[in-house]
């Protein structure tokens, strides 16, 4: 049996041509990119075409606002931590409920110190409210951090027009575009945007190599200061091998970001709408008309997320879930809580992600062995009875809570 | 993925005793707020004999909740009501060859329901005896308002005071910046501030009085510096400091005894619930820690199971 990868979100599968791409500057082209010898040789023209190739695929005016870090993560913290470092008199940081744990606890932690974080809440299909937004505005505002698209249920946040809210306000926009980038295009010259996350192993590049985008004349203060490496603004000595396959699969992105929104997409709707139409009391997360084309988020009622990705895994297929178990903290996926989802149905959230890799027949296994997991599982449970969840099924089972 | 073991697997593809008894007289519903998981147990419990006859469940959960479910149907049928109550939640976890510590809770929800099941069936009302909150230490599957609770009760004031009266952070310690968290919120409730350096409360139970005391304790490197213990005076200390978490792990169900003394290696045996119990490892590495800090040397504790051969063959002819 052949095993489908649906957890593109997650992280994906490295090309083969970035492999490639790649191999030379482990053992061939391995020298510092520093150094001044034969071993280093082409190594600093090699970064410098990664840093063109990742320009591009973001739209940035020039390479030199693209900076090479360790991944997403490393990028947010760079950027949050550089805003409220050049802007010590602003003590306040706007940012969503539904953000990755990169930027939230991240922002819980500097509450600690004393920032005043605001949280701006999501609707039941997960957008935000602008006029809100605009309230919180202000000169006490180090910077406003909103994340592109949303990793569970790839509902995208208007950020190019936020950005332009914050600017008009005088205050530093980043985006954790960690999802989007590769996915859909961009075009950051054209926008507001400060500054922007991207990481490398959720775009057919390995682990371990991120960006973070810095718009030219933003202030900025590094987070590891050392050596010259990136002008200054990150020190270490280069991920060559992993800034060359980055650079390899933005190329690869670029080209195939029509793919992604036709082709992509298509297997995503004909999952969705197959899932949906046979299997009764589940449905899709998120805002529907405004999603990254690769993702799809469907709550499945009265059952729980991770037993059915159990089942998926013996079925060879590969997914993953809101559910509180499949997260080592035991809570609940807070994307789910945000978006106000019923408990039942938030533990039975199961996220499929595409990549250009799948195929439709990946779509058609899914859809063959999905209603009969749901069925089974719900056998189990004790807010179903035969063909239908039991009357008022909060009524109807209120066990006593520890 | 959770590294699940074959029989929470099996338990959870072919679920024993799946649905709802028929004319059950026992019904017992409880669910972890903190991991939305919820089960109802039902049974058929003979009213002379008061044997559980045939036990049926509704799980909504993860795997291991419903590995957890099945199990204890399986372990309490055919028993009375009395004997059933005996069942620990670490029994549910032994049966499935133990749960990872995140998933420790499912077996306490097992639990529970059987308790919350008898209850039903005597006509009394089950009352929950524990809030489950964040896990904290994940060694020792100690949570947050456990440890809360442990700082209000006995005023504790550092970390080391937390390890040494619930264990958290006595493992791999890297939660230690959550109890810190956790001591500072609760210090400022009571008007006090945290301080890292502060000197720990005596410890909950007293024993090797000499070396237990804080300053000896602060400077555990002067212990050392007495000169090497002699082995009796060894054996001796150890077994002081088995003797003082006894408790602890008797009220988990276990107990541990020293089996033998080889230089530097204690060789111990970890029975009752301890005895195959996922947890044994880090108990085992809990106890090693406690040892190294009263005897202020390197101690390694070893199973007994695996101490070499030709010690147990002298052990084996001199019993012979």
């Amino acid at each position: 049996m052949r095993d489908i990868y649906l957890d593109n979100n997650a992280t994906t599968k490295v090309d083969h041509a970035v492999v490639d791409a790649m191999l030379p500057f482990f053992t061939e082209q391995f020298g510092n990119p520093s150094s001044i010898h034969r071993f280093a040789d082409g190594v600093a023209r090699a970064i410098k075409k990664a840093r063109g190739q990742v320009q591009e695929l973001l739209g940035a005016e020039l390479d030199s606002e693209i900076i090479f870090t360790s991944c997403g993560t490393e990028s947010d913290s760079t950027a949050i931590l550089s805003a409220i470092k050049a802007q010590p008199n602003r003590k306040e940081i706007i940012t969503t409920a539904v953000e990755h744990p990169a930027i939230l606890n991240l922002c819980e932690n500097l509450e600690k110190e004393g920032y005043t974080i605001h949280r701006m809440p999501v609707d039941k299909c997960g957008r935000l409210n602008l006029e809100a937004y605009k309230n919180l505005l202000s000169e006490q505002v180090a910077i406003v951090s909103v994340m592109w698209a949303n990793n569970e249920t790839g509902t995208l946040f208007p950020v190019v027009e936020m950005a332009e809210l914050a600017h008009a306000a005088g205050v530093m926009f980043h985006t954790d575009a960690v999802q989007a980038v590769g996915k859909i295009p961009m075009m950051l010259q054209d926008t507001k945007i400060d500054m922007l996350s991207l990481s490398g192993h959720k775009l057919h590049a390995p682990k371990g190599i991120g960006v973070l985008y810095l718009r030219r004349g933003t202030r900025f203060r590094p987070l590891l200061r050392g050596g010259h490496q990136e002008r200054g603004r990150r020190a270490g000595t280069e991920n060559t091998a992993s800034i060359v396959g980055l650079g390899k699969a933005c190329e690869l992105a670029m080209e195939h970001m029509e793919f992604e929104n036709t082709q992509v997409k298509a297997m995503r709707d004909r999952l969705e709408r197959g899932i949906t139409e046979q299997i009764p009391h589940c449905f899709i997360t998120g805002d529907l008309t405004n999603r990254l084309p690769n993702t799809t988020d469907i709550a499945f009622e009265y059952i729980e997320g991770e037993a059915i990705l159990m089942l998926l895994n013996k079925a060879g297929i590969a997914a993953s879930s809101g559910s509180a178990c499949t997260s080592g903290s035991l809570e609940p996926s807070h994307v789910m809580r945000a978006m106000d989802i019923p408990y039942t149905a938030a533990h039975g959230t199961i996220r499929f992600s595409f990549s250009r890799y799948n195929t439709m027949s990946d779509v058609d296994e899914v859809l063959k062995v999905m209603p009969g997991i749901a069925a089974n599982l719900r056998k189990l449970s004790p807010y179903w009875d035969g063909d239908g969840p039991v009357a008022n099924p909060e009524q109807a089972f209120q066990p006593t809570y520890a | 993925m959770w590294d699940y073991s074959d029989k929470v697997k099996e338990h959870f593809f072919n679920p024993k005793n799946a649905g709802a008894v028929a004319n059950a007289n026992a019904i017992g519903e409880v669910g972890s707020i903190s991991c939305g998981d919820a089960l109802r147990l039902t049974l058929r419990v003979n009213e002379d004999t008061e044997v559980i006859e045939e036990a049926g469940f509704q799980t909504f959960g993860c795997g291991s909740a419903i590995a957890s479910s099945s199990v204890l149907t399986e372990i309490i049928k055919g028993m009375t009501l009395d004997d059933a109550l005996k069942v620990t939640n670490n029994d549910i976890a032994a049966e499935l060859d133990g749960l990872p510590p995140e998933k420790m809770h499912c077996s306490v929800m097992g639990r529970e329901a059987l308790q919350a099941a008898v209850a039903n069936y005597r006509g009394e009302e089950w009352r929950d005896d524990h809030e489950e909150g964040a896990l904290v230490c994940k060694c020792f599957a100690i949570d947050a308002v456990m440890i809360e609770e442990m700082v209000w009760a006995n005023k504790l004031r550092t970390v080391e005071d937390v390890t040494n009266y619930t264990k958290a952070g006595g493992g791999c310690a890297a939660c230690h910046e959550d109890i810190e968290a956790i001591l500072e919120k609760v210090l400022k409730e009571r008007g006090e501030t945290f301080d890292p350096n502060a000197a720990p409360i005596a410890k909950p139970i007293v024993a090797a009085a000499d070396c237990m005391d804080a300053g000896a304790r602060a400077t555990h490197g002067a212990v050392a510096a007495k000169g090497p213990l002699t082995n009796l005076q060894r054996i001796k200390k150890i077994e002081e400091v088995l003797n003082s978490l006894r408790p602890q792990l008797m009220a988990d169900g276990g107990d541990v005894e020293l089996v033998e003394v080889v230089g530097n290696t204690a060789y111990v045996n970890m029975t009752g619930a301890c005895n195959g119990c996922q947890m044994a490892a880090m108990t085992i590495a809990g106890i090693q820690q406690r040892l190294m800090e009263v005897l202020g040397e390197f101690i390694k504790v070893v199973p007994a199971s695996q101490m070499p051969a030709p010690l147990v063959n002298i052990q084996e002819a001199s019993h012979a």
